[in-house]
């Protein structure tokens, strides 16, 4: 785990130090996604210790978005004053991008005729 | 200091850090116990309840979110290390993945853009600030990854975190009455679609239903994350 947790910080590290050297708008995080998979793609295989602690920490993912919720009290006088077109542009684009994305990939694969192996949904 | 009343004790303890990082993880952890009690309903969101907690203790206490964050940031820290472990799912998913890449990479761009661009309009169109647009429009991605961005092009990160989890909850609450009624039955487009609306919180509703969906809408939020990235800094350049 001591192992594992090393190597992200460095990936997030190296991913920091890039997002800053070279102005990229992209987060460091994400970077350091980016060089862990392509460290990963190169190498040609994940280890178990790797893999134990990244599912150890991505099971819990949800309980670490509870801080930065928490920041909505600093928003108070804005949601009291937004609140609706902020929820309508929520729920009606997340009902947008839904449909657009499933009816968009059920195409694509007609198209290109990579129909579903056994994977169907019969409701 | 001899605390000698509660009092005393609570003006101790309600500076420290190690308070409100466990008050955090109980309020959590009754979020949890919910959210397994109803069945793992999706309307009874583990994170929408500890935030609600939180912040009606915060409230009631008077204490500052400041204060508060001194302890909790222990917690949030650990986003920045579990965004560069969402590597190693998508790397053991890989295999899969490259075989429907022509299918997932068209969705993914329309799935991106409807989202980005939907959002935005209807909330500008019903009369939201600039600074609330640039806020929403990083929400569909998981939540370190839209804080960074929304920080980055002048949003505010703390209220797109809030969206986010607003939005994880529509996408898992709709996800299957939705796809039901459009008569999508591949587990592969459905799993997908989530992922990329909805990041971590549509993806935990997946693999609720389905392993494959769960599969697919993990390797969304992956690669939503990097698109929306790159993407929403530009058009937010274009823009405002």
């Amino acid at each position: 785990m001591l192992r594992a947790f090393t190597l992200l910080l460095i990936c997030q590290l190296a991913g920091e130090s890039t997002a800053v050297l070279t102005g990229l708008p992209i987060p460091g995080p994400v970077v350091g996604l980016a060089y862990l998979l392509i460290g990963l793609m190169v190498y040609r295989k994940s280890t178990p210790w790797l893999d134990d602690t990244a599912s150890g920490l991505l099971r819990h993912l949800s309980l670490l978005f509870v801080p930065a919720s928490v920041g909505l009290i600093q928003h108070a006088d804005r949601l009291r004053a937004e609140w609706l077109p902020l929820l309508a542009g929520v729920v009606i684009s997340t009902i947008a991008a839904i449909a657009v994305g499933a009816l968009t990939f059920v195409a694509v694969t007609r198209l290109t005729g990579h129909p579903a192996q056994g994977e169907d949904h019969k409701p | 200091m001899i605390a000698s009343t509660p009092g005393d004790i609570w003006v101790y303890l309600a500076d420290t850090p190690l308070l409100w990082l466990t008050v955090t993880l109980i309020a959590y952890g009754i979020g949890y116990i919910a959210f397994t009690r109803s069945r793992s309903n999706p309307i009874v969101n583990p994170v929408a309840i500890a935030a609600a907690l939180l912040i009606g203790l915060l409230v009631i206490t008077d204490t500052s979110y400041e204060t508060y964050f001194d302890g909790a940031q222990f917690v949030h820290f650990l986003l920045g290390p579990a965004t560069v472990a969402l590597a190693v799912p998508l790397y053991n998913n890989l295999p899969r993945v490259r075989r429907a890449a022509l299918p997932m990479m068209a969705a993914l761009a329309a799935g991106v853009v409807t989202a980005v661009t939907v959002a935005l309009a209807v909330a500008a169109a019903l009369g939201a600030e600039t600074q609330s647009l640039l806020s929403l429009a990083p929400k569909s991605v998981t939540t370190p990854i839209a804080m960074g961005i929304s920080e980055r092009i002048g949003g505010l990160p703390s209220l797109s975190a809030g969206l986010v989890v607003a939005t994880g909850i529509t996408g898992a609450i709709v996800v299957t009455p939705l796809l039901n009624l459009l008569r999508i039955h591949d587990w592969r487009a459905r799993g997908f679609a989530v992922g990329i609306a909805a990041h971590g919180i549509g993806t935990a509703r997946a693999f609720q239903v389905n392993q494959i969906a769960g599969v697919f809408a993990a390797v969304a939020m992956g690669l939503n994350g990097l698109t929306t990235a790159i993407l929403v800094p530009v058009l937010a350049n274009l823009f405002f």
